[in-house]
């Protein structure tokens, strides 16, 4: 069952007092947030619909929210979430290229998941980081000036923490 | 009236509209998206641009919405501009990257805003050559068929059925070009209003399921203006046909009564006229279908009618030309309801409080622009479906219009409004037997019972007028809620009281009168509507005829009479018992009705009689307003209009030879002639005879197609089309094809404007009234009350008898109807969807009553009905008072009970009594 610790519970009230009574409903991103840290990452609908609880909505109101934006994961994602920005300037710096080589490299098409559950592509818009080029987002890092062999570094880099964590 | 210049051409316009809605009303086509004349402007779409200029030297101008932007005095805009129309063309173009171009296959071609708007701006070559981005599609009910590839985000959809009708289960998800407008999963659609979507939707996303069974292009569509036949609201209808059958009913405008908008049931209820259980021929008992022509039917009906004593029992669902005829045949004094005394009574009592012109009925425009409303008892969501939604945009949308106004809002401005008003809302009180969705808006809903109810009512008078009778035997918390209604309804400025017949309580009816008496006192003119059960019943009540019971004990005590029954199941409104004493008291039965049921099992002889596509007839609204129905179908073998029949027999009776065939608007003018109440009513529409230079309004299109060949199965020469010589209305494309006068409008057409949107062309202005003013004409006492206006308002009349308050008795329980929106209503429920979506019979008890009986949702308990004991599953109803049950009304299973009579419940077929422990406090 999907239920937030005593703690977390806190967290989410805390955020629903920055609104006016009633506008609990503006509480609904970051509590969403926190419901995909907390619940693996992505957003089951029974955790959607425990957030609607939780914030007295309609289910359908926090579904229309969660599909809105493309930063809340409605499937199963994996432990690495390789964001690969494929806006016009990492485009023109080869962005294809990377994502290709990512494709091909971990045997994965795009918004998809390796076997494994060690690592989701997901292509994005524009970060904010165009003087990087190509670059994409892991986990709150930036990963930039990607090459094939910075790739293949990240994803060593990526089975050797997770499988030093194990 | 400002003066403004639309490229360079000066007009006068409307100081406070948006530009948009001023170019369409001046003729100017322009197109546009998401603005709807009902939901206002919100400039999502971009497809309306236009620019405006500073001033006449202003070369250069700006671009802007037009649906966004208010007229003002010496406005200068240019439609034409090659900036707005490049503007234009490339945001249709946008929209139609993903669009599939299936027109050939999607069910909205030919009726198609997005076609229309497309032509319009000459996007006629596709430049996109990628890939289009696809969806799966959801199965949506009975009714909607779903198909989102065609979608352009307009969002109108979803403004619609969430903004303006309250569902809740239609949303918006995701973004980019991947939006999608749909339910959560697949599911049938909750809102009852859902159909609407086949129009609001500009393309063929939403379409209507029921046509796509027997699908035919709006072109291909004979049809012909009407009138809904569920309920008393009386909602404006286009039917359409084709091949004989009825394929399509959608909304017809009228500013006045349902706008743009219909309920489901008045939408798909039309199944019934296809079906297989019509009476076609005309039926003789013991005789075989074969043997019955023309010539032994009239010697038997001659039989039936010489020298007997005649009486006729009218009904409320006939139009009010047969049930005049009936009088003509049988005399007034042999005139009787086919209705209990009680339910006759209580019509009868409406009918004289609207007639006599004390009270002020609210038409459904003015309910929705009422700022306090009080439902007393009735449950409108399922009685009069779109007085609901009436109601609500009295809630949730004048009032905000007026927060609006005060920030100086135009109400127009949907989004803006919104922001301004947040959670403010207009004031609803719904005080209910059960619960409804309506209370979601309400400031205060209660359930208690109908007497209980009509106690409040007189409190909330004794509040605003402490002359009247107080209660005091009201709670604190009561009074106090008592005291805000009544402060609501004081500060108001257009109060309405709404009540109705449908929970057998005189004194609901009584307290709503008084109250509108007490706001008399203080000067305010309030509103009072009282709904009826079926879509005559306020012409039959205006005829005040006396009920079945006394026609059943004028046959008992008088063997030998021939009863002519009127297109009405006797069964289904009075007691099996009391119907079967009544019809075999009677020598002779002779059956008026289009569909076969118990009482025309009973017929001696049975006459096939038109449905409303296959006449013309007129019927009377709660507000007694009478408006004309029209044919569309030519019917088939020996059907005919009641009032035809009727029009024989009396030809039959009066002499040798067939009488006189005679027009519907003779009778009408007869009608008014004989009874004061039905004044004006000659004039509800232009008499068969009415021409425009010359030619008849044609029912087809001028795209009509087949014409020639439709009927080449069966004869290879083109025959004469059936010709009409009851109304100005032809079976042919042939005609005038200008705008006819409002009450004949066929369908909406304009040039470029192929889709319900050339509604705009018919109106005064968009959203306003029809050109020459909307159909129908409002009855004696209430037309006179508009034509003194507001000098000198009558004062509604007071009535001081309190009824006692309600109390749960030993080892009974109150019987009340559940009026079901879907299920309830004879006709619409041979729709399949309709009846799917009907509930099976239930007993209906509160919470306390339940758990007292120790039984739970769903177990078989026992209702005594006529010394019999019947078994239903138990339905808890939240909310509903201890001491009262409910069966749901007109259900098949279910045998006609005494309504508001008092019934016992037991566990089991030979249970002892069982007591009704819980008490009401
Ligand atoms: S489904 Fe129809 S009404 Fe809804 S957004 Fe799409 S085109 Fe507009
Ligand atoms: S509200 Fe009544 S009159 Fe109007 S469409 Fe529905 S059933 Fe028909
Ligand atoms: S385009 Fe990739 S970060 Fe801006
Ligand atoms: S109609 Fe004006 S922006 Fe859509």
């Amino acid at each position: 069952m999907v239920q937030f610790s005593d703690e977390k519970l806190k967290k989410v009230n805390e955020i629903v007092g920055r609104y006016p009574e009633g506008k609990q409903k503006s509480a609904l991103l970051p509590v969403l947030h926190l419901a995909q840290e907390e619940f693996g990452g992505w957003l089951s609908v029974e955790t959607m619909d425990y957030v609607a609880t939780l914030l007295k909505l309609e289910p359908i109101e926090v579904y229309e929210v969660a599909t809105f934006y493309s930063m809340y994961n409605l499937k199963p994602v994996g432990r690495y979430m390789f964001e690969v920005c494929q806006t016009g300037p990492c485009m023109l710096r080869g962005s294809d290229d990377i994502i290709d080589y990512i494709k091909k490299k971990l045997g994965i098409g795009v918004g998809e998941t390796t076997p494994d559950g060690l690592f989701t592509l997901k292509t994005v818009e524009c970060l904010g980081a165009c003087g990087y080029a190509p670059m994409m987002q892991l986990g709150k890092h930036f990963r930039e000036h990607l090459t094939p062999e910075k790739v293949d570094q990240i994803i060593e880099e990526c089975r050797r923490t997770a499988a030093a964590n194990n | 009236m400002p003066t403004i210049y639309i490229d360079s051409k000066p007009y006068e316009a409307l100081a406070g509209k948006n530009l948009l809605e001023t170019c369409l009303g001046l003729g100017i086509d322009l197109p546009y998206f998401c603005w709807h004349p009902a939901l206002g402007s919100v400039g999502a779409c971009r497809q309306c641009a236009v620019k405006v200029f500073k001033d006449a030297q202003d070369g250069t101008g700006r671009l802007v919405m037009s649906c966004m932007e208010m007229v003002k005095e010496g406005m200068r805009a240019s439609v034409s501009d090659k900036d707005a129309v490049a503007f234009r063309a490339q945001v249709i173009e946008w929209l139609m990257t993903n669009h599939p171009h299936d027109c050939p296959v999607c069910d909205e071609g030919g009726s198609c805003h997005l076609q229309d708007m497309t032509v319009m701006t000459g996007h006629d070559y596709r430049r996109f050559r990628y890939k289009k981005r696809t969806y799966e599609n959801q199965n949506l009910g009975p009714f909607l068929h779903h198909e989102m590839n065609r979608c352009i985000q307009c969002y109108r959809c979803v403004r619609f059925y969430h903004d303006y009708a309250g569902g809740k289960d239609l949303g918006v998800f995701a973004a980019h070009n991947h939006v999608y407008f749909g339910r959560e999963t697949s599911g049938i659609l909750e809102s009852p209003f859902s159909g609407n979507l086949v129009e609001v939707c500009p393309t063929g996303v939403f379409t209507d399921k029921l046509l796509k069974e027997h699908y035919t292009r709006k072109w291909d569509l004979a049809s012909a203006p009407s009138i809904c036949q569920h309920c008393s609201l009386g909602c404006n209808i286009f039917t359409g046909e084709r091949y004989g059958r009825l394929r399509q009913i959608t909304n017809r405008y009228n500013s006045e009564v349902n706008g743009y908008f219909l309920c489901d049931k008045g939408r798909f209820g039309y199944a019934f006229v296809n079906d297989v259980n019509r009476v076609t021929r005309p039926l003789l008992r013991n005789q075989t279908i074969e043997a019955v022509d023309e010539a032994p039917l009239m010697k038997t009906l001659r039989e039936m009618l010489s020298g007997e004593e005649l009486i006729g029992i009218g009904s409320p669902r006939a139009s009010i030309e047969s049930n005049f005829s009936l009088i003509q045949l049988v005399g007034r004094d042999n005139f009787y309801q086919g209705l209990p005394e009680y339910p006759a009574y209580l019509s009868g009592k409406v009918a004289e409080l609207v007639q006599s012109g004390a009270l002020y009925v609210p038409s459904l425009k003015e309910i929705e622009a009422s700022d306090a409303v009080l439902v007393l008892g009735e449950d409108i969501w399922n009685t009069a479906p779109v007085m609901a939604l009436a109601v609500r945009q009295a809630v949730v949308r004048t009032a905000a219009a007026q927060a609006g106004k005060q920030s100086g809002l135009p109400a127009w401005h949907d989004l803006a409004v919104k922001e301004a008003t947040q959670e403010k809302k207009g004031f609803l009180a719904n005080l209910t037997v059960c619960p409804s969705p309506l209370d979601e808006e309400a400031a205060f809903s209660l359930r208690r019972a109908p007497d209980t109810i009509a106690r409040l009512g007189f409190a909330i008078a004794h509040a605003i007028d402490p002359s009247l009778p107080s209660l005091p035997d009201i709670s604190t918390a009561m009074r106090s809620i008592v005291n805000s209604i009544a402060g609501a309804l004081r500060s108001a400025q257009h109060p309405v009281i709404i009540s109705g017949v449908s929970c057998y309580n005189e004194g609901l009816i009584k307290a709503a009168c008084t109250i509108a008496a007490a706001l008399h006192t203080i000067g305010l003119r309030a509103g009072v509507a009282y709904v009826l059960p079926e879509c005559n019943s306020m012409g039959l009540a205006l005829l005040h005829a006396p009920s079945f019971d006394n026609a059943t004990a004028r046959v008992l005590s008088k063997p030998g009479v021939t009863a002519i029954i009127l297109e009405a199941d006797i069964y289904r409104t009075v007691a099996e018992k009391e119907a079967d004493a009544f019809f075999d008291a009677c020598k002779h039965i002779i059956v008026l009705d289009s569909m076969h049921n118990r009482t025309t099992q009973k017929a001696h002889a049975l006459l096939p009689a038109a449905a409303f596509a296959e006449t013309d007839g007129t019927i009377i609204n709660y507000e007694a307003r009478a408006q004309q129905y029209f044919q569309v179908l030519a019917p088939q073998q020996d059907i005919r209009a009641s009032w035809k029949w009727l029009g024989k027999l009396k030809g039959l009776r009066a002499a040798a030879g067939n009488g006189q065939q005679v027009h519907p608007d003779e009778i009408l003018q007869q009608l008014e002639q004989a009874l004061p109440a039905f004044k004006g009513i000659s004039r509800v529409a232009p008499s068969p005879d009415f021409r425009v230079h010359g030619q008849p309004i044609p029912r087809d299109p001028q795209r009509y197609s087949g014409r020639t060949a439709i009927l080449a199965n069966l004869t290879v020469s083109e025959p004469r089309p059936p010709q009409d010589t009851d109304s100005p209305l032809a079976f042919s494309m042939e005609g005038y094809p200008g705008i006819p006068p409002p009450a004949l409008i066929p369908f909406y057409w304009a040039p470029g404007w192929n889709s319900n949107q050339s509604v705009s062309k018919y109106q005064q202005e968009p959203g306003g009234a029809l050109r020459d003013g909307d159909p129908g004409v409002l009855l004696s006492g209430q037309a006179v009350l508009r034509l003194t206006g507001e000098e000198k308002p009558t004062a509604p009349p007071l009535f001081m008898d309190i009824p006692e308050a309600f109390e749960a008795r030993e080892d009974r329980w109150l019987l009340l109807p559940q009026v079901h929106l879907f299920g309830s209503d004879e006709l619409s429920s041979y729709t399949p969807g309709i009846r799917r979506l009907a509930p099976q019979p239930y007993i209906g008890l509160g919470e306390a009553d339940a758990t007292a009986l120790g039984v739970i949702e769903g177990d078989d308990i026992f209702v005594w009905l006529e010394g019999k004991a019947c078994s239903f599953p138990l339905a808890i109803r939240k909310g509903l008072c201890p001491g009262i049950t409910l069966l749901p009304m007109g259900i098949p299973g279910i045998p006609v009970p005494q309504w508001g009579s008092w019934v016992k419940i037991t566990l089991s077929e030979d249970a002892e009594e069982i007591r009704c422990p819980s008490k009401i406090f």
